[in-house]
């Protein structure tokens, strides 16, 4: 259905050396948050006085070594970028052996400087946003587990090592959604996203086993060698299965129901799992496994309509959202959408999917504490309707939220402009179809982030007399400004094209492929999509006076939207329902079937004893006659026996 | 040879009697001497074959016989006497507490 370009491109090879010198030092980055929250966890309430302190150094001391390691490898040879080291050997099972090895190459090293350097910034921001929670210092152990986990998936050599930090992304988000698990509602989130990450994780194993019995080992270096000799078909459901743990990692559709409910977690939780962690593994998973995915181009084709259909599946829910942090939740759905169109659209799409996933780590994580921000003014209050005109109270959140605001919607020279606006451009290139639902996606990008920068801080002030919305403490906006900074200039990444050129040694370099239309026109075209959004906006929601409570009398479109275009009702009718009553017949199969046949065994062995124990009478004399006339049968038995 | 046909015939009737006692007597002292008699009966039947055979082993294990029914009587007394002592009564058909 779908042309993609043709899948002749040379698959790169990894060909790794051994960490020698900086590089000795790899370790140290997934280990020094490790050891942090296993310091925190131990530690108990001892540490309680310091331990954010200690979460937070942890997280920094990681960010340093990543800054280091980076330096270094950008000094060395474009082909020799590439290092791995073996920490220890972990399974060897028969033909399995599988070592703890890691690998440090272009791809996980801006990996590693996103994920600590954003997860440092979201540490000192938690210091004041927890400020006044008793269980603080657990909170930072979890975060630092959830670093340390992610760490561990971008620099693991193999798909074991990747599915153990997959599986410790799992946990810490479990641990952090949940976080607040005295509210019911939280502590169901925890368990949704845990349950639904669990779908994801089978296709994960899946697909690790059919990689080993196809090429008998699971290491990246050694699989991007010999994939191009393997069947089409096995290659085909390989990938297959590895999209279907992107999709429950990355919240895309069908598995993406439970990131607008994982909001129930403290925000700094929500900017990390949506910024610096977690929801980018998918999106890693696909171009790491590009050696895969190149070589399977059906599974590419899903890749690009799965992306499709959620960004513009998130997108919609984006727009109807009252909950600030819920409306955010359904553009990351709709961004991770774009991530993985890029990465769908193969070669030509690979780094820019990766420059996307940069920009938008630093607008989203902006974003989100920004509303932290707004939610600690507003006594932790999530209803942008009870908002407006915030701008003069929180003037440092405004502007920096701003940024990011200018950035998502791919206002000309901020980050996500140059991100967003190669990846339509691409997609154009490759498939006009799925190129304008990316353009269509844009606009309503534009419509729903304008809208919830209007209703938060334009419009005219709705909160109640109580409430005194006043500025966060420096702790909190640090953060925000650098993040806010990073949001407009992280568009120099693709000066001269070189995120492009880095990351060539590992996903591989593009063949020219032009554009159906000039890429000006492609791009002044995308700026007017958005800017029909942003007006369409304007005249819907700033015109106009914004109702305290929702309207009811809306369009099936607004009502779809706020029912999460009826994911959850999707997920009831297909698989939950299903699972209940299949559950309730196993239930009564069990409790008449199998209970019955015991219950019966066991009430005739009963109804016998009540006739035998008749026997038992009491009377001795009865028992003398009992032993006489079995005298007598032996008599008779051994006259019987003699005689014949 | 000893014909002992009488001796054996004799026993016979003696177990008998304490069988029929044992099975039909309510008074546990009753009882107890009916069990006395089948003993004896079976010590009649053993000295009786010992002396056809010509050797000491019956006797013997009439001896052995005597010494158990002494124990036995020691014993059995005694519970006669402390059921009767808490019962006031030593019909053993009374003495049914131990039953389904």
């Amino acid at each position: 259905m779908y042309s993609l370009s043709e899948a002749a491109h040379q698959v790169p090879v990894i060909d790794p050396s051994a960490a020698d010198g900086t590089f000795s030092l790899l370790w140290l980055v997934i280990g020094l948050p490790l050891i942090g929250a296993a310091v925190l966890l131990l530690g108990g309430r001892a540490t309680d006085r310091w331990g954010h302190w200690l979460g937070t150094l942890a997280s920094v001391g990681s960010f340093v070594v990543s800054v280091l390691l980076f330096v270094e490898l950008r000094g060395r040879e474009e082909a020799e970028r590439s290092v791995t080291q073996h920490l220890w050997d972990w399974i060897a099972v028969g033909d399995l052996e599988v070592g703890l090895d890691l690998l440090y190459d272009p791809l996980s090293a801006l990996f590693l400087l996103l994920i600590t350097g954003v997860g440092s910034l979201i540490h000192v921001y938690s210091i004041g946003y927890m400020e006044h929670d008793p269980r603080r210092r657990r909170f930072f152990a979890y975060l630092n587990l959830f670093v340390a986990a992610m760490l561990m998936l971008v620099l693991a050599e193999n798909y074991v090592g990747l599915f153990l930090g997959w599986e410790g992304v799992g946990l810490a988000s479990y641990l952090l959604i949940g976080f607040w698990q005295h509210k019911h509602s939280a502590a169901a989130a925890a368990k949704k996203a845990f349950v639904i990450n669990r779908v994801g994780d089978i296709g994960m194993a899946l697909a690790i086993a059919l990689l080993f019995t196809t090429f008998g080992t699971t290491s990246f270096s050694a699989i991007s060698e010999v994939s191009g000799a393997a069947e089409e078909d096995t290659l085909t459901a390989v990938g297959l299965l590895l999209l279907l743990a992107a999709c429950g990692k990355s919240a895309q559709v069908p598995l993406q129901a439970w990131l607008l409910d994982a909001m129930e977690g403290p925000t700094p939780v929500s900017a990390l799992i949506h910024a610096a962690t977690m929801v980018t593994a998918g999106v890693y998973l696909v171009v790491r496994s590009n050696f895969i995915f190149e070589l399977a181009p059906h599974a590419q084709t899903v890749v690009v309509v799965v992306a499709t259909v959620t960004l513009l599946w998130g997108a919609v829910i984006g727009c109807a959202k009252d909950d600030i942090k819920k409306a955010l939740a359904g553009s990351t759905m709709s961004q991770i959408g774009y991530m993985m169109l890029g990465a769908g659209l193969g070669v030509a799409g690979y780094a820019f999917a990766i420059f996307h996933l940069i920009t938008h780590g630093f607008f989203k994580a902006n974003m989100f504490l920004g509303a932290g921000s707004v939610m600690h003014g507003m006594n932790d209050d999530v209803d942008m309707r009870r908002y407006g005109a915030l701008r003069h109270a929180m003037p440092v959140t405004f502007l920096t939220f701003a940024m990011g605001y200018l950035a998502i919607i791919g206002f000309p020279g901020f980050s996500g402009f140059w991100s967003k606006d190669k990846i339509i451009e691409t997609a154009l290139a490759e498939n006009w179809v799925v190129g304008v639902l990316a353009l269509l996606g844009a606009g309503i990008t534009g419509f729903y982030m304008t809208r919830l920068m209007l209703l938060t801080f334009l419009t005219s002030k709705r909160w109640k007399d109580d409430v005194h919305p006043h500025e966060s403490p420096a702790v909190m906006t640090v953060p925000l400004i650098v993040l806010a900074a990073l949001s407009v200039l992280g568009g120099v990444l693709l000066l001269g094209d070189w995120i492009v050129e880095w990351l060539a040694p590992v996903v591989g370099e593009a063949p020219h492929h032009e554009p159906p239309l000039p890429i000006i026109v492609i791009t002044l075209l995308t700026v007017a999509v958005v800017a029909v959004g942003v007006a369409a906006a304007w005249f819907l929601v700033g015109r106009r006076e914004v109702p305290l409570t929702p309207p009811q009398d809306v369009s099936f479109a607004t009502r779809a939207a706020r029912a999460d275009v009826y994911g959850d009702a999707i997920n009831d009718v297909l698989v939950v329902r299903p699972g209940a009553a299949t559950v309730r017949g196993i239930t009564a199969g069990d409790r008449t079937l199998v209970d019955g046949l015991f219950t019966g065994g066991s009430s005739g062995v009963k109804a016998v004893g009540n006739v035998l124990r008749r026997l038992q009478n009491g009377f001795v004399r009865s028992y003398a006659l009992s032993v006489l006339g079995g005298v007598l049968l032996v008599v008779l038995a051994l006259l019987a026996v003699n005689l014949a | 040879m000893t014909d002992v046909t009488p001796y054996v015939v004799l026993s016979a009737i003696l177990f008998s009697i304490g069988c029929v006692g044992v099975l039909t007597r309510r008074n546990a002292i009753v009882v107890f001497m009916c069990v006395e008699l089948m003993l004896n009966a079976c010590n009649l039947a053993l000295v009786a074959f010992a002396k056809q055979h010509g050797n000491l082993d019956g006797q013997i294990a009439a001896f052995f016989v005597m010494v158990v029914a002494a124990a036995e009587v020691v014993v059995g007394l005694a519970i006669i006497m402390t059921i009767f002592r808490t019962r006031r009564s030593a019909s053993v058909d009374d003495a049914s507490l131990l039953k389904y």
